[in-house]
């Protein structure tokens, strides 16, 4: 058994798109935020000129409140790179609000992961500009989220 | 109506020597040595090639001296065999040649191989790479049909048995493997231990196709394609790897059986069923993508693909032999598009009843795949051993 825990910076980080970067400032700002269809409420998923459903140019970025459930995870023991510590789990999040996020569980062992688990977003920074969105279970104490 | 495919040959088939390193070589020039052995079974010669599909496309008409030639980009892959007979079917092309190769691009043992660390900015950070991108899948199925680890280990054990009897394959005489042996072996990416998961290795291949009044003249014995398909569900590891994703062209396939349109598609254009295939050489990145294929390509149920691999129809012997080299797993994973076209060489070898090992007793209709529902995306071709 051992404790998730996020990763320290210096792993390889991500390079934010035109379309992307209000995520990623969301991210640093303490704020997850997903893309939505003013006009007919899809959730694209990805960050897109127009929406996958109506193909009218209606997206915004909106604010999740940061909670969901465990959807999919896997526990890593090779690691892509170096620089990740072992173990680490990633994990797709299906936000309250229906976004799915790409992330990872933190704040519990990797034994305790079960579908459907209620989860809450933290924040680490994993370089000067970057900050990345982690998962805990809802009812573990609220990270530091200045990470 | 005529099969669109009818005057179409599949008339030559080449595989180097695969191994973990060739230090004398590099992709270009390993997929050369593919390319020229590939004419050479045909019975041709550069010079008979008016289209080249290959992995270095414009680089190789300018090695052979080919100019001017049709070239194709892209992967030489079940698409480029598509492709290539699609030029020929409509008449721009009488012979194209296929050739994939990789050598000399997996140098730091530290990290996983290159092809499999996507950089895209929603996947780098979290540390993900295929094995994990397809264990995201795995873990969906596992939770929604009590799929096993047992499962997975016996499909990783019979491809790795058939590499092990494979004497052209990286681990030839390695094995044999049981199901007890994947599953006690470390774990990369759970579900998937190591043995779950693909080698990675160094090799060349090639393929020729021609037109099929030209395939008659040559002393090689011709392949036919059936029926072929290829179904994306947008970019591979750019995205969250989600099961139940889906699109506007049919809502009722979710990515997990990303290959199920395409599947469909073949049959109908074989005018065959899955039960008429004698045997399925299915790409095999990972154990559980067997499992989710034959329930993508209705040769069970959904759900029901644990159950089938463990009732013993993919052993040797078995209602449906698979991936009879030892595919990615053992016999070769190049990691550019090799391992690709490699599936439907060993689906050639297969109907024409040349296969080294595992020749599966009188094999006329052999079904082969490319990709998986972690890289979003599945290729379907039937090769057949008569004439549609």
């Amino acid at each position: 058994m051992t404790v998730l825990v996020a990763q320290q910076p210096g792993t390889p980080a991500p390079q934010p798109g035109r379309l992307s970067q209000p995520y990623w400032d969301g991210c640093r700002q303490g704020e997850l935020r997903f893309l939505l269809c003013d006009e007919c409420g899809a959730i694209p998923p990805h960050p897109s000129p127009i929406c996958p459903r109506c193909h009218t140019r209606s997206l915004r970025w909106v604010p999740s409140k940061g909670r969901g459930s465990l959807y999919s995870w896997t526990i890593v023991w090779r690691p892509q790179h170096p620089s990740f510590q072992v173990p680490y789990a990633p994990a797709i999040i299906e936000l309250a609000e229906g976004a799915f996020v790409m992330s990872a569980m933190v704040g519990c062992e990797d034994a305790d992961l079960v579908p459907g688990m209620q989860v809450e977003v933290e924040f680490h920074s994993a370089s000067d500009t970057i900050t990345l969105p982690y998962f805990h279970p809802h009812s573990a104490p609220p990270a530091d989220r200045t990470g | 109506m005529a099969h669109p495919f009818r005057h179409v040959a599949i008339v030559g088939v080449y595989n180097t020597a695969q191994a973990r390193q060739f230090p004398e070589h590099d992709s270009a020039s390993i997929a050369l040595e593919g390319a020229l052995g590939a004419l050479e079974d045909a019975g041709l010669t550069p010079k008979d090639v008016d289209t080249i599909c290959t992995q270095f496309g414009a680089e190789d008409v300018l090695t052979l001296g080919l100019g001017p030639v049709t070239r194709r980009h892209g992967f030489p892959s079940i698409p480029g065999v598509l492709d290539a007979a699609a030029l020929i079917a409509t008449g721009q092309s009488d012979v194209v040649l296929l050739a994939a190769g990789g050598a000399g691009v997996y140098t730091d043992h530290a990290a996983t191989a290159p092809w499999t660390r996507p950089a895209h900015e929603f996947v780098v950070g979290h540390g993900l790479f295929t094995a994990a991108e397809f264990a995201l899948i795995a873990r969906r199925h596992m939770l929604t049909y009590g799929t096993t680890p047992e499962q997975l280990a016996t499909v990783a054990a019979t491809i790795r048995n058939n590499g092990h009897v494979n004497p052209k394959a990286v681990y030839y005489g390695r094995g044999p493997y049981t199901a007890g042996d994947v599953l006690a072996s470390r774990m990369v990416a759970d579900p998937f231990h190591l043995l779950d998961c693909a080698t990675t290795s160094e090799g060349g291949c090639g393929m020729v196709l021609a037109r099929a009044d030209r395939a008659f003249e040559l002393p090689s014995t011709p392949a036919w394609i059936l029926g072929g398909g290829s179904d994306s569900m947008g970019p591979s590891y750019h995205i969250a790897p989600r099961w139940d994703m889906t699109g506007s062209s049919d809502p009722e396939i979710p990515n997990g059986y990303v290959g199920r349109r395409a599947a469909r598609r073949s049959f109908a254009m074989a005018g065959l069923r899955p039960s008429d295939v004698d045997v399925a050489e299915f790409y095999d990145p990972f154990s559980f993508e067997i499992i989710r294929q034959l329930e993508a390509f209705d040769f069970c149920g959904e759900g029901e693909g644990g159950p089938f691999v463990a009732d013993g129809h993919i052993a040797p012997g078995g209602t449906l032999p698979i991936t009879t080299d030892g595919g990615l797993m053992s016999f070769s994973h190049a990691g550019h598009a090799a391992q690709l076209l490699q599936r439907v060489i060993r689906a050639v070898e297969q109907v024409r009843g040349s296969c080294d090992s595992m020749q599966v007793p009188e094999a006329r209709v052999a079904i082969c795949s490319n990709g998986g529902a972690g890289a979003l995306f599945t290729d379907v071709l039937l090769v057949g051993s008569e004439r549609p």
